[in-house]
C-alpha cells in the first residue's frame, strides 16, 4: 500500500509540474516579451548548453535591471522558456514546434551546435518566427536562404582561416604545406572547407588531409604520418575529444610541427587538462576577454568575464559570450522596430549594424554575422607551469607575440 | 586508399607496435566477457560502459591528487562491487533465460549506464595525465608512450593472475565447473548462484582495470563505451569461448588489423572496418557451420 501512495504522489507532482508548464504562453504577457529555447541540458552537448544558458540568462537579467525594452513607450522584460533537447536534432525540432504552436513563444533564441540549429530552423522558417542563434556556425546554415534566422557569430568556414594566412605570411608570401585532420560533422568539415578555401588563394599545399571518426580517441596514424612527411602547419578539428587527443598524443610521441592550430580549445579546458603540454597551441576562437569591443550593458570583455565568474563561477568560454551577445541583438533591433510584429522586427534584425562587447554584429542576407573576425590565441604557459590563453592574431587585438615556430620537444 | 603504411618500413613496425599495444587491452576486456559468456552465457552489451565507469574511477582519483596509476588498483575493488550489484539487481532475473533476453537486459543497462555517467560526471571529454614519458626506438623513429607499455603489461599481469586465480583457488574451479556443466555443478554441490555473482563481478574488475588504463592512454567520455564493447564482442567471436590464448591471438591481431585499417583506409574507417570484420566472420562461421550440417546429412 506504502509503495502505492508514494507512486500516486510521484505521478500527480509530475502531472502538475507539467500542468503549470503547459500553460500557453504568448509573445508578451503584462510586460514580459517571452523567447522560446531548446538548449542541450542534458546529453552529449551538456556542458555546452548549460554555457549557452548561463550566457542567455546573464544578458536577460542585465538587460532587465538596466530597464528593460522600450517598445511603444512601455517597458518590458525579457524572459526565456527552456526545454531540454537531450542533445538529440529530432528532439530539439519537436520543442521547437511545440514552443511556437503550443507556447505560442513568437521570438526565439537559438540552441547549442551546428547540428541542432539545422534542425530546428526549418521549424522557425516555416511559422516565421526570427531566431537569434549564437551557436550554430555551420556554413551551410546560411546558404540555405533563410529569411528568419541570425547568427551572432562567424561562421564555420573562416574558424581557422587566420592560421593559415598567418603562417603564410611569416614564410614570406610564400605557401605552406599543411597537414590536417577533421571529425566527419557539419561543423569540422566547414572548418576543412575554410582551409581548402585558404590553401587555394594563398597556394598552399595540402599533404595529409585525415578524418577522423565520431568516436576519436586515437589520431596516433595521423601524427605518424605528419612526424614522417614534416609539414609546415598542422590544423586538428574534432571539437573538445579532437583538441585533447590530440595535445595527449603530439606530446607523447613527440611530434614537431611549426604551427599548431586547434578548436575548441577553451571549451576543452585545454591548458588546465594538459597543463605545460599544450603551450604553443593555436586556437580559433569567436571571442577572447581581452579583445576591446564595448557596449552599454557589459561594458566589455574583461568586465563581463568578472562579471560572469561571479555569477556562475568560471571563466565565460566564448560560447556563452556570444549567447549574450544574442540577447543584446534582440533588445536592439525590438526597440528599432518598436513594435511586436515578427516581420518588422525581422527586417530591424536584418538591418542590425551594432558593437557589442563580443563585437561587432552586422547580418549578411544569409544571416552570418560578417562584421567580426575570428581571432586566434595562443595557449603560453610561464616556467610554474601556468599556462593562459593570449590573442595572437589579428594582430590589431593581439596581446601577445605569436610563437613561430614551435620549439622542438627535444628543446622545451 | 594509401599504402604509405608499407613505403616506410619504421611506419609499418610502428603500427604493428601501436596494434599490439592496443590489442592487450581490447583481449582483456574481452577476456572478461568471455569468462561471462561461458559461465552464464550472457552477451553483456554494457561491457564497454563498464569500462569507461572504470576509467572515470581512475580520473577522479587523478583529480584528487593521486596518481592514476592506482587506479588499476582501486578501480577493479569498486567495479567488483558494482558488478556484483547489478547481478543482484538485474542478471540474476535473466541469467537462466535465452541469450535474447540478456542481451535486451544489459542493452537496458548500457542505456542506464550512459545517461546516469553523463548526468554525474557531465558530458566534457577527459583524461587523467600519468606523466610517464615516451619510449624512442630505431633512432627516434618509432614513438612509443610510457603509458601503452604500461597499459599492456598491466594487462598481461592481471590476464595472468586470473588465469592462475581460476587454476587454483576454490571458487576458480567452482566457475570453471559450472561454465562446464551448470546443472552438474550444482547437484555436487556448487553454489552456483554465488558463482554467477562472483563471474560477474570478476567481469567488471578487468573492465575497472581496462577503464583506468584507458583514461591514462587515451580519453573518456560516457557515450565511448560502446566500441569497446564491440571489440571485445568481436574477439570473443574469433577465439571461441574459453580459450584464454585464442582470445590473447585474437585481441593482439584486432589490434594491428585496426591501425593497418587507420592507415590504409584512413582513421574514419577504424571503428567501421571493426564492424565490417566482425560481419565477415559471422558470415564465415555460419557457412562453415552449414558445411558442417551437410556432412551430418
Amino acid at each position: 500500500m506504502k509503495i502505492k501512495n508514494i507512486l500516486i504522489t510521484f505521478v500527480s507532482a509530475i502531472a502538475l509540474l507539467f500542468s503549470t508548464s503547459v500553460v500557453s504562453f504568448a509573445k508578451v504577457v503584462g510586460d514580459k516579451i517571452i523567447l522560446g529555447a531548446a538548449i542541450s541540458l542534458t546529453g552529449k552537448y551538456s556542458s555546452n548548453g548549460v554555457h549557452t544558458q548561463n550566457g542567455y540568462n546573464m544578458a536577460v537579467d542585465r538587460i532587465n535591471s538596466m530597464g528593460g525594452v522600450k517598445v511603444g513607450g512601455k517597458t518590458y522584460k525579457f524572459d526565456i522558456i527552456y526545454y531540454d533537447d537531450e542533445s538529440n536534432p529530432k528532439r530539439a525540432a519537436q520543442l521547437a514546434e511545440r514552443l511556437i504552436s503550443q507556447d505560442k513563444v513568437e521570438f526565439m533564441l537559438g540552441p547549442y551546435s551546428s547540428g541542432l540549429t539545422k534542425a530546428i530552423a526549418p521549424v522557425t522558417e516555416k511559422y516565421g518566427v526570427p531566431m537569434v542563434e549564437a551557436n550554430g556556425a555551420s556554413r551551410s546554415l546560411f546558404t540555405k536562404g533563410y529569411k528568419y534566422l541570425f547568427a551572432v557569430l562567424a561562421p564555420a568556414n573562416l574558424y581557422l582561416d587566420v592560421a593559415i594566412r598567418t603562417a603564410v605570411e611569416l614564410n614570406g608570401g610564400k605557401g605552406v604545406r599543411i597537414a590536417q585532420a577533421f571529425e566527419q560533422d557539419a561543423f569540422s568539415q566547414d572548418v576543412r572547407l575554410g582551409i581548402l578555401d585558404a590553401a587555394k588563394e594563398t597556394g598552399s599545399e595540402i599533404i595529409i588531409d585525415d578524418k577522423l571518426p565520431k568516436e576519436l580517441n586515437d589520431m596516433a596514424a595521423t601524427l605518424v604520418k605528419v612526424k614522417q612527411m614534416k609539414p609546415d602547419v598542422l590544423v586538428v578539428s574534432g571539437h573538445t575529444k579532437g583538441a585533447l587527443t590530440a595535445i595527449r598524443q603530439i606530446s607523447e610521441m613527440k611530434v614537431d610541427v611549426p604551427m599548431l592550430a586547434m578548436t575548441h580549445c577553451d571549451a576543452a579546458k585545454l591548458s588546465k587538462q594538459h597543463g605545460k603540454n599544450s603551450q604553443y597551441a593555436l586556437c580559433a576562437s569567436q571571442w577572447h576577454k581581452t579583445l576591446t569591443y564595448k557596449d552599454d550593458f557589459f561594458k566589455d570583455g574583461m568586465t563581463y568575464a568578472a562579471d560572469f565568474e561571479k555569477e556562475f563561477g568560471y571563466d565565460p568560454p566564448y560560447q556563452s559570450a556570444e549567447s549574450s551577445a544574442a540577447l543584446l541583438v534582440f533588445k536592439d533591433a525590438f526597440e528599432r522596430a518598436n513594435t511586436f510584429d515578427q516581420k518588422k522586427v525581422r527586417d530591424a534584425l536584418a538591418a542590425t549594424n551594432m558593437q557589442t562587447f563580443y563585437g561587432n554584429i552586422k547580418f549578411a542576407p544569409g544571416g552570418q554575422n560578417v562584421d567580426k573576425p575570428m581571432v586566434l590565441f595562443q595557449v603560453m604557459c610561464d616556467d610554474a607551469g601556468k599556462c593562459e590563453n593570449k590573442v595572437v592574431a589579428p594582430l590589431k587585438w593581439a596581446s601577445a607575440e605569436l610563437i613561430h615556430p614551435v620549439p622542438k620537444w627535444s628543446e622545451r | 586508399m594509401d599504402f604509405l603504411v608499407f613505403q616506410y618500413p619504421m611506419i609499418t613496425i610502428q603500427a604493428c607496435l601501436d596494434g599490439l599495444l592496443l590489442g592487450i587491452l581490447f583481449a582483456l576486456i574481452a577476456y572478461g566477457m568471455a569468462l561471462q559468456w561461458g559461465v552464464m552465457n550472457i552477451i553483456n552489451i554494457a561491457q564497454g560502459d563498464l569500462v569507461i565507469l572504470g576509467g572515470y574511477i581512475a580520473y577522479f582519483m587523478y583529480l584528487y591528487g593521486i596518481h592514476p596509476a592506482w587506479g588499476v588498483i582501486v578501480s577493479p575493488i569498486i567495479m567488483y562491487f558494482v558488478g556484483i550489484a547489478i547481478y543482484k539487481l538485474v542478471i540474476n532475473k535473466v541469467v537462466d533465460r535465452d541469450l535474447f533476453i540478456s542481451i535486451l537486459a544489459t542493452f537496458g543497462i548500457s542505456i542506464l549506464f550512459m545517461q546516469l555517467m553523463n548526468f554525474a560526471f557531465g558530458a566534457d571529454v577527459v583524461l587523467a595525465n600519468s606523466g610517464y614519458g615516451t619510449t624512442m626506438l630505431f633512432d627516434n623513429n618509432v614513438v612509443l608512450p610510457n603509458s601503452k607499455i604500461f597499459s599492456a603489461f598491466i594487462s598481461i599481469l592481471f590476464a595472468i593472475c586470473l588465469v592462475v586465480y581460476m587454476k587454483r583457488s576454490k571458487l576458480g574451479r567452482a566457475i570453471r565447473a559450472t561454465a562446464q556443466n551448470a546443472r552438474a555443478a550444482k547437484i555436487l554441490g556448487v553454489d552456483t548462484e554465488k558463482v554467477y555473482a562472483a563471474t560477474f563481478g570478476i567481469n567488471a574488475a578487468l573492465c575497472g582495470v581496462a577503464g583506468a588504463l584507458i583514461s591514462i592512454t587515451f580519453t573518456i567520455h560516457p557515450y565511448m563505451g560502446l566500441p569497446y564493447t564491440i571489440r571485445s564482442f568481436m574477439i570473443v567471436i574469433v577465439a571461441g569461448l574459453g580459450n584464454l590464448p585464442g582470445v590473447a591471438m585474437s585481441g593482439m591481431g584486432l589490434g594491428i588489423f585496426e591501425e593497418f585499417a587507420d592507415y590504409i583506409l584512413g582513421t574514419e574507417f577504424r571503428i567501421g572496418s571493426v564492424f565490417l570484420l566482425l560481419v565477415l566472420i559471422l558470415v564465415y562461421r555460419r557457412f562453415k557451420l552449414s558445411r558442417k550440417r551437410e556432412y551430418l546429412k
